[in-house]
Formats: C-alpha cells, sequence, structure tokens
C-alpha cells in the first residue's frame, strides 16, 4: 500500500514526487498592483513539526481541482459543453479572482489534458494546501451541489494509507463544505449537501470539498451553466467563502 | 407346383399375421384409452400465488438529494435473490417513469443479485449478509454523469435492499459480473458500501 507521510511533506517527500508531479502545474495568479502573490514556500520550512511556523505566519495555499481532461470529457452538458471544459474553465477563473485577493493557487489542471487521479492527490498533498476544493458539473438537480468524502473522521497520525487519507480531514472538510454553504445561500444559490466515495478526494491530506454545479432552477425559470452571469456569482460566491475560511484558518491553533 | 400342403401354410401364416396385427392395433387403442383416461382423473395442484408484499423503495429525488420512502405492493418469489432482483428491477423501472425526480433512461438495470453470509474470513469483524448486486452494462451506459445522480442511484439501491433486507449489511457493485471504477464516471464502484450508512430517510 502506498503510504504518505502526513508531516513531512517538505523536502524528501517533495523529493520523492518530484517527478510524478508533472501533470500538475503550481502557478503564480496574475500579478495586481499593490498585491502579489507570495512565493512557494521553500520546502525545508515544513519538512518537520518543530519547524511549523505559526499558524498566522503560514502560507494560506488553496488547490483547484478541475476534474475530468483529455479523453475524459466527463457529463456532456450541453451539445456544445463539456464537464471538463466548464471544470477547467471556473478553475482558471477561480485561481485569477483568488490570485487577485493575495492567494496563493495551485491548480492540478491548466489544459485539456489527462491528469490521472494519482497526480491530482499528489499535487494537493504536497501544496500542504488549507483548502482543497474540486469542482464538476452536472445537468442534474438545481444550483451547487457540495460534496465531501464519505470516510469517517479518523485519528491523525504520521503515516495515513493512501487510499483514505481524507479520513484524518473529515471534520475540517466539514467546517470548509459549511462555509461555501453559507456563502452558497447567502447568495441566494440553492445548495445540496452530500457525502460520496470519489477519487481522487478521499486521497486528499487537506480540507477537502467537491463543488458540483448544476442548473439553476428557481420558480420555474432555468438558468444553464453555460449562462456567463451564473458561472461568474458562482466564481465569486466561492471566492468570498474561500477568504473567510482563510480569515477562520488564521485563526486555529 | 406348389403342393396343397405348402398352400395350406401360406393361407395360415398370412391369417395369422393379421390377427396378430388387429390385436396389436386394439390393444394399442386401449392403452391410449387407459392414459388418457388416467390423465383426466389426476388431481390437479391449485397454483401457487406468490403472496402479494408491500415492499418498501427508497427513491432518491435528484432537486434536494434526498432519499424518500415510496411503497409499492408486490407478488414476489420465494426465493430471497429472486425477491431481492424483483425489487431493484421495480426501483429502476421507477426511475425511468415520465415526471420521474430521478430520471434514468429504461433498460434491464440488474443482471443478477447474490447474497453472501458474512464473515468471509476470520479477521473481518462485520456480520451479516454482503449483496453483490450485478448491474447490467446497459443501464450503467445510461445512467446520466454527475456526483449527484450516481451517488443518489448507489445509495437508493443500497437503502432499498437494507430496508426490504435487514440482514444486508454490505453492498457491493459489479458491471456485467466485472469490477468497474466508476458508475458513469464519477461514484467509486471498487469499494464496498455499508448498508448501515443509509438510514430509512437520508440526504446525501
Amino acid at each position: 500500500m502506498l503510504w504518505i507521510e502526513e508531516r513531512c511533506r517538505g523536502l524528501t517527500l517533495g523529493l520523492i514526487l518530484a517527478p510524478l508531479l508533472a501533470g500538475a502545474q503550481s502557478n503564480t495568479p496574475p500579478s495586481t498592483p499593490g498585491k502579489v502573490p507570495s512565493p512557494p514556500v521553500p520546502a525545508e520550512m515544513t519538512a518537520s513539526p518543530a519547524a511549523t511556523p505559526p499558524r498566522a505566519a503560514a502560507r494560506f495555499v488553496v488547490v483547484i481541482d478541475a476534474a475530468h481532461g483529455g479523453a475524459d470529457s466527463g457529463a456532456r452538458l450541453s451539445n456544445h459543453l463539456l464537464e471538463k471544459d466548464l471544470a477547467l474553465a471556473l478553475s482558471v477563473r477561480l485561481r485569477s479572482v483568488l490570485g487577485a485577493h493575495g492567494i496563493y493557487v495551485v491548480t492540478t489542471r491548466e489544459s485539456d489534458g489527462a491528469v490521472p487521479d494519482l497526480n491530482r492527490a499528489q499535487a494537493a498533498n504536497h501544496a500542504a494546501a488549507a483548502a482543497c476544493i474540486s469542482l464538476h458539473a452536472t445537468t442534474s438537480g438545481s444550483g451547487v451541489h457540495l460534496f465531501t468524502s464519505s470516510l469517517t473522521q479518523i485519528p491523525m497520525t504520521r503515516f495515513l494509507p493512501w487510499e483514505t487519507a481524507q479520513g484524518a480531514y473529515a471534520e475540517q472538510s466539514l467546517r470548509l463544505s459549511s462555509e461555501i454553504d453559507s456563502a452558497m445561500r447567502h447568495a441566494e444559490i440553492p445548495v445540496t449537501l452530500g457525502r460520496t466515495a470519489l477519487q481522487p478526494l478521499d486521497s486528499f491530506t487537506c480540507p477537502a470539498v467537491v463543488v458540483e454545479l448544476s442548473p439553476l432552477n428557481t420558480a420555474g425559470k432555468v438558468t444553464a451553466l453555460s449562462d456567463p452571469d451564473y458561472q461568474d456569482r458562482i466564481v465569486a460566491t466561492m471566492a468570498a467563502a474561500v477568504e473567510q475560511w482563510q480569515r477562520d484558518w488564521r485563526q486555529q491553533p | 407346383m406348389i403342393s396343397r400342403p405348402q398352400r395350406i401354410l401360406f393361407w395360415t401364416l398370412l391369417f395369422s399375421s393379421v390377427l396378430m396385427s388387429v390385436v396389436l392395433l386394439r390393444m394399442r387403442e386401449r392403452a391410449l384409452d387407459r392414459l388418457l383416461a388416467s390423465g383426466e382423473t389426476m388431481p390437479l395442484n391449485p397454483p401457487t400465488g406468490t403472496p402479494v408484499q408491500n415492499v418498501t423503495m427508497m427513491m432518491a429525488n435528484d432537486m434536494d438529494g434526498s432519499l424518500q420512502p415510496g411503497y409499492q405492493n408486490l407478488a414476489l418469489p420465494v426465493d430471497a435473490n429472486a425477491r431481492a432482483h424483483v425489487i431493484l428491477q421495480h426501483l429502476l423501472l421507477n426511475y425511468a417513469r415520465p415526471n420521474s425526480k430521478h430520471p434514468i433512461a429504461a433498460n434491464k438495470g440488474v443482471n443478477e443479485i447474490f447474497f453472501i453470509n458474512l464473515p468471509l474470513e476470520a479477521n473481518q469483524v462485520l456480520p451479516g449478509t454482503l449483496a453483490v448486486v450485478d448491474l447490467s452494462g446497459s443501464f450503467v451506459d445510461a445512467h446520466p454523469s454527475g456526483i449527484e445522480p450516481e451517488t443518489l442511484t448507489l445509495l437508493s439501491i443500497i437503502a432499498t435492499l437494507h430496508t426490504n433486507f435487514p440482514q444486508i449489511s454490505q453492498v457491493r457493485f459489479l458491471v456485467d459480473g466485472q469490477q468497474r471504477d466508476t458508475l458513469a464516471g464519477h461514484a467509486d464502484l471498487t469499494r464496498v458500501y455499508l448498508a448501515s450508512d443509509s438510514p430509512g430517510v437520508k440526504h446525501l
């Protein structure tokens, strides 16, 4: 079984996993005057628990995972829109918005290429992220579906089994889901909460949420997923939720 | 020239052959009559009517991501595997109806269901029964893609099985007898699902 060392995500893990991270790209968000995102922290700084800086000074990293890609097109949302394309478009826009707010973002996919689930999880785990958001879309239901892993909470240990590593973050993931839920409801977007068994979600060692978009159905009026205004609302709301999560995250011990 | 004794012998043998043929034909007719007569008087077993039972089906709703109980009267076979098969076929048929809240195209949904008593190995701690649901490839291919619809379908099947067969503790899914990674690109089909995780009415 493949194991990951939870607390030693730094130099050792980085050196081991570096050749495997070819499919994932970390990016620097677009530069904005007065809001230049901080560069990646050298791996040595988080190499051991003793060297871990206080949370307030730690880097706040968000991983955005645009689902599917390449031959795996996901759901066919309309005659001209595939799930993989919408997920990528939302990923790019969310990265830009978060980058403009000074939040360092790591994306698992930057183009229409196939990225194995293993590489996605490795990229997310290597980033030591404070939040991992996986983007999906479907034609069923209405509004936004928020999913967390169906794994139950397990104690945080030095080593975690790869396929169920998310179990150590189950409660944090629920809190992150609640944060996004609140923001969505504030924006009057219907939300369905759920738990599911999904790869690579179950291998993420970070508070992780799957955001699945579906057409907005309110009072008989249906807003398609291809609607730019609807997509803007979703991206803006998620960015607001992540900013709120950042404030909460810094206050945590 | 044929002698008189030979002619007498010939005609005697011919007469005997005809007589034996007539006797055999008559005996055959009498045997057939006896057979038909015995068939008509044989007591017939009354048709064994399968009892109609009230079955609870956990129906999925895409709009709110919930499972709600629905009730249906079905004539069910005695065998548990066949009974579970009939229940799941009707469950999936409901999803193919117009105005379904969890629409799935109509087709053969379930090939077979097997019940396996647990534990299979000494180190397994969960007692009960493992239900192996063999979904048809056509059903999986026609299933809507998405985390919510796929998860709801699995939970609906699991909850319906657990409601009608409380001894089921775990459920495993196959597709045409083979293991498949996902239902339609999302929900994981490689894992074993705990039936106890699907209470009567459950939001996703």
